[in-house]
């Protein structure tokens, strides 16, 4: 090997840009919020997150070991991700054991049946999530009260999110403030819009995800509830309150925008973006549960390949 | 707002280490290899063999079907041998090999630096003069110009634009040719607008070099009908299609010409060909190749003899670093890796490019992770990861469906793909394929 | 209840039922009951070896011909051939068995290596870029797409030579390895008697000095075989020989004379003592002497 000429096919440069990189992108882009949950969940928020991540990290490790017999790919950082979006989905005050069953189903059913990250067709921790709300539905409908560094993790006081209260007609909500901020029960990440925001800008600074389907999901919802609301403000909420209330936010940044199990063209995400919101919406004002997003999402993720058939890249020259 | 072409590109590092660098003359080497088989289409035949004298700028080898090209040879002395040698392509093919004496000219080749403006040949006397002096398209692709400039029967060009973008990073070649000949690449560009008969020409050129659009405005100015426009920097701009979409606003359709949209494009490096193969009766001997890489002591713009060993270029830019783990015919996007320093300049040789071992080296590839990347910078619109696939399961069908003929190689997919897929590797084999079976069918 | 349960039901079930039988009745393609006979009697591989996608389609393709001069299951061989003939009625043409044969002996000591590869693993495309790792752009590349192409695990390429080799048993002369390589190394030759073949183990065509420095295994092309057979079955053209399987009649001549031992045998048993103290015995010559031997080398 010493001085031969190395010989390959051409690009001879690369943009120096990996799964790594993007990854642990999402994850910079995710600690805003993560920081807000420390601030108002405490010691629950960093119990939770702690056991997912490393539960998803080691799944993800013991699998490909063991039943792959591949080298592990850990580092790569999707595992890590999963995990913390698995983390944001749950609430604060979830057992340790459920968590390691949400994890399991996120990273085995969610990710490895499929073959490992770039084969998986729906979006790993909603699986995860999905999984444990169907299982455990009244653990998973608790929510702790937000706190100040509250160091209850399972013992604390619990109240209801949002929409659960919108779902059972009572009138008297959080402020527009507490909102943005985040003092509100729900799952730990997805409470601070402000600080969701600020992960969505980093990520369409860095590039690593375009604007299509965060936006097109968003408007998508603000459009439809709307419209609702305009037919009937006594029965439907502001559609304020649906963006920034439950996992709307959330979801319209970090599971959606999922690269594996979201559409490949700019068409096709705005699609993908529009069904999802029109989901959401219908699930969360004529659905019995209070909150739709999770399964918006992955019954769009069904769709993917479906979307990515019929709506393709814009052609240079048109057809 | 400067225009580019509107579908996808990418910005990759310039890198244009050569930059100002005047052009220097290359000695002459001992002996040159002169391929026959340097454009696009069939290869020249030889029509000198073994112990043959030969003047700088004798013919030495007719077109050897309709798409082929005159070969003249670039140096005085005697034929050596016809035999094999390995080229670019990185095959052997025929080419002859020519042992130097001394330097004698053909006589009709005007050699002074006179500037020449006028010209009183019709159109058609100029397509033929060109044709004769064995011209291709500098800019890599060496299409024989006579061809381009002839438009099918039915079309009629509007407009001549120039390609003087040089998107690919490290290359200047064409940048300090217009620096330096920037009067003689505009009369260059009225014989090509006279030859083709059009009244209205435009330079491309990416204002990542504004001296060049500053020093070719002010020429301009006394040519009638040569507009210079700025495009903002964006690879694969030199693209024929992207420069078309760039300049004039319009998509050339999927195998269709860019005659179909009244354009025709010619490389600056062709232009200035062009002017002295008509006013000077310089037949295509020479060219400005760039030699460059970081770790090269000397980078610079050397106007060569065609048929020189890279080598002696290489030497003249500082001799080959240590650590030097590839040399590249080209830009590091689209040339081609050279099997050895021996490989001889051609006339598509824009530059040549040494890269270290660690820059050479492709990273390990990793599952697709579908975050559409490629899709984003394909600048034909096309799913690059998609392609990939039809051709690795050998699905034709579905490759030809995905216009998979359309690819231009520029090689913006593997550049950006984070998982270092090494999708134009596969794409290009599938482009082959499905060419073969729409050619078989047609047949 | 239960009644109007079982009425329902049971009436959505007879609908559904009758839906179905007149749907199939009215769509039935009929179908010559010889194609499914023939497609019994066929190895059912599906390997494409008979320039159909698949049996189903080459069954097809012999019911409906008109002789089976041009249809050949190359898997089956001539006894499968027989039973498509019998069922049909028409005459098949006698094959003789053939098998892949890889014409490069260019192992890794024969051929040095003289540039590194760094792209996709696959022949296609390194085969498409240049000429390969070692000077001859003849030889095979090692990548496998053969081995990848094989349906039967027929062609593998052995890891210490880098080149493919066929085990005789399991190839079933489709012909995939054949398409699959770029190089047009591998090639299907008459079985032979007792499998017993004799060929030229190499396809550079550059002229012998050029091929002996590349790979000292290379056909060189000096035509001592060609003047050697008493057969006339081999012919020197483009500084390569080529024995005609079918004029060749196994007299192993050839493979002696030959300087580089570029002619290979194949399942001969060794040669009696006798006959290796007459003849010499082929060795290996140094390129110095190859050079001389060589009329182009200058």
């Amino acid at each position: 090997m010493e001085n031969k000429i190395i010989i390959s096919p051409s690009p001879h440069i690369h943009s120096g840009d990996s799964v790594s990189k993007n990854m642990y992108g999402v994850l910079i882009a995710l600690m805003p919020a993560l920081l807000v949950s420390l601030y108002y969940f405490g010691l629950g928020s960093l119990i939770v997150t702690l056991v997912s991540v490393a539960a998803c990290v080691l799944f993800e490790y013991l699998i490909q070991k063991f039943f792959f017999k591949q080298p592990a790919t850990i580092t790569d950082g999707s595992a890590i991700l999963t995990g913390l979006l698995l983390a944001f989905n749950l609430p604060s005050n979830l057992p340790v054991w459920i968590i390691l069953i949400g994890a399991l189903a996120a990273i085995g059913i969610g990710k490895m049946s499929f073959g490992g990250l770039g084969n998986n067709i729906f979006n790993p921790a909603l699986v995860g999530r999905v999984f444990l709300l169907i299982s455990f539905p009244a653990q998973m409908t608790t929510w702790p009260v937000p706190g100040t560094f509250p160091m209850s993790y399972m013992d604390g006081q619990t109240g209801a999110t949002v929409l659960s209260l919108m779902n059972e007609g009572v009138t008297q909500l959080p402020t527009y403030t507490d909102m943005l901020l985040g003092n509100m029960g729900g799952s730990l990440g997805e409470v601070s819009a402000i600080a969701l925001v600020l992960g969505l800008i980093f990520l369409l600074v860095r590039k690593i995800i375009t604007w299509h389907i965060p936006i097109s999901i968003i408007l998508t919802s603000f459009i439809f509830t709307g419209i609702m609301h305009l037919v009937n403000p006594a029965e439907y909420a502001h559609p304020i309150i649906h963006i920034l209330s439950g996992g709307l936010l959330l979801g319209a940044i970090f599971m959606a925008t999922d690269y594996v199990t979201s559409p490949m063209s700019k068409s096709g995400m705005l699609v993908f973006g529009i069904g999802i919101g029109l989901l959401t919406s219908l699930i969360r004002l004529f659905g019995a549960y209070p909150e739709g997003m999770s399964f918006a999402i992955l019954i769009m993720n069904a769709l993917t390949p479906l979307i990515n058939l019929y709506f393709k890249p814009k052609h240079f020259g048109g057809k | 707002m400067l225009r580019t072409f509107r579908i996808g590109g990418i910005h990759p590092p310039e890198n244009k280490l050569s930059a100002g660098k005047k052009i220097v003359r290359l000695a002459v080497p001992k002996q040159v290899i002169i391929p026959l088989s340097q454009h696009i289409g069939a290869p020249a035949q030889a029509i000198v063999k073994k112990g043959d004298m030969v003047k700088t700028g004798t013919l030495i080898a007719k077109p050897g079907g309709f798409v082929s090209a005159n070969i003249h040879s670039s140096v005085s002395g005697k034929i050596n041998k016809i035999d094999s040698a390995i080229d670019a392509s990185g095959y052997k093919r025929t080419a002859i090999f020519i042992d130097v004496d001394g330097d004698e000219w053909e006589d009709a080749i005007d050699r002074s630096d006179n500037l020449i403006k006028d010209c009183k040949l019709s159109g058609k006397e100029i397509i033929d003069k060109i044709a004769a002096a064995g011209i291709v398209g500098l800019g890599g692709a060496t299409f024989p110009t006579q061809i381009k400039l002839t438009p099918p029967p039915g079309n009629k060009a509007e407009i001549l634009i120039i390609n003087a973008v040089e998107c690919e990073p490290y290359l200047t070649s064409d940048h300090i040719l217009m620096m330096e000949k920037g009067e003689e690449v505009l009369i260059g560009v009225t014989l090509l607008m006279k030859a083709i008969d059009v009244k209205r020409a435009v330079i491309g050129i990416e204002n990542n070099k504004p001296d060049a659009i500053k020093h070719l405005t002010n020429l301009a100015s006394a040519y009638p009908g040569i507009e210079i426009m700025p495009l903002k920097v964006q690879y694969p701009q030199g693209g024929e299609k992207q420069l078309i979409d760039a300049v004039i606003r319009k998509q050339v359709k999927s195998g269709a010409l860019p005659i179909s949209a009244g354009a025709v494009v010619q490389n600056v490096g062709t232009s200035f060909a062009v002017y002295e193969a008509v006013q000077k009766n310089k037949p295509l001997i020479e060219r400005v190749v760039t030699v460059t890489g970081k770790k090269l002591t000397n980078p610079t713009n050397l106007l060569t003899r065609i048929g020189t060993p890279i080598n002696a270029l290489i030497e003249e830019a500082g001799g080959v670093p240590e650590n030097t783990g590839k040399i590249i015919g080209g830009g590091p996007m689209m040339g081609k890796a050279l099997v050895s320093p021996d490989v001889p300049v051609t006339k598509g040789s824009s530059g040549i490019l040494l890269l270290t071992k660690e820059e050479s080296v492709r990273k390990p590839m990793q599952n697709c992770i579908r975050c559409a990347k490629c899709v984003n910078v394909c600048p034909m619109g096309l799913n690059p990861t998609l392609l990939m696939n039809a051709t690795e399961f050998t699905n034709w069908d579905m490759a030809e469906a995905n216009y998979i003929v359309d690819c231009i190689e520029c090689g913006s997919c593997s550049y950006t793909c984070p998982a270092n897929r090494p999708l134009l590797d596969y794409i290009r084999l599938g482009k082959g394929k499905v060419m073969g079976i729409i050619r078989a069918r047609k047949a | 209840m239960i009644l109007i349960a079982i009425i329902s039901l049971g009436g959505i079930g007879a609908a559904g039922a009758a839906l179905l039988y007149a749907t199939s009745k009215k769509f039935e393609v009929y179908e010559d009951p010889r194609v499914s006979q023939v497609q019994e009697v066929l190895p059912a591989a599906n390997c494409g070896g008979c320039g159909f996608a698949g049996c189903a389609g080459f069954a097809a393709a012999c019911v409906k011909a008109d002789n089976l001069d041009n249809l050949n299951c190359p898997v089956g061989g001539a006894s499968v051939m027989e039973k498509v003939s019998a069922i049909l009625g028409k005459e098949a043409l006698k094959t003789e068995p053939t098998v892949a044969v890889v014409r490069c002996n260019g192992d890794c000591d024969a051929r040095p290596q003289l540039n590194q590869y760094d792209g996709v693993s696959n022949c296609a495309i390194a085969a498409a870029l240049y000429g390969g790792e070692t000077g001859c752009s003849f030889g095979c590349l090692g990548m496998g797409d053969c081995e990848a192409s094989c349906n039967f695990d027929a062609i593998h390429i052995n890891p210490v030579t880098r080149l493919p080799e066929v085990i005789e048993d399991k190839c079933t002369s489709c012909g995939a390895c054949v398409k699959a390589c770029p190089k047009n190394i591998i090639e299907l030759r008459k079985k032979g008697p007792k499998s017993r073949r004799i060929y030229v183990s190499c396809v550079n065509q550059d002229k012998g000095g050029v091929a002996r420095k590349a790979c000292t295994n290379a056909c060189i092309g000096c035509s001592k075989c060609e003047k050697e057979c008493a057969f006339d079955a081999i012919k020197v053209e483009n500084n390569l020989a080529y024995i005609d399987p079918v004029k060749c009649r196994l007299c192993r001549k050839c493979v002696v004379v030959c300087p580089t031992m570029a002619i290979h045998e194949l399942n001969f048993p060794p040669r009696k003592e006798k006959e290796a103290d007459s003849t010499v015995k082929p060795q290996k010559i140094q390129p110095e002497t190859a050079a001389t031997v060589t009329p182009e080398n200058k």
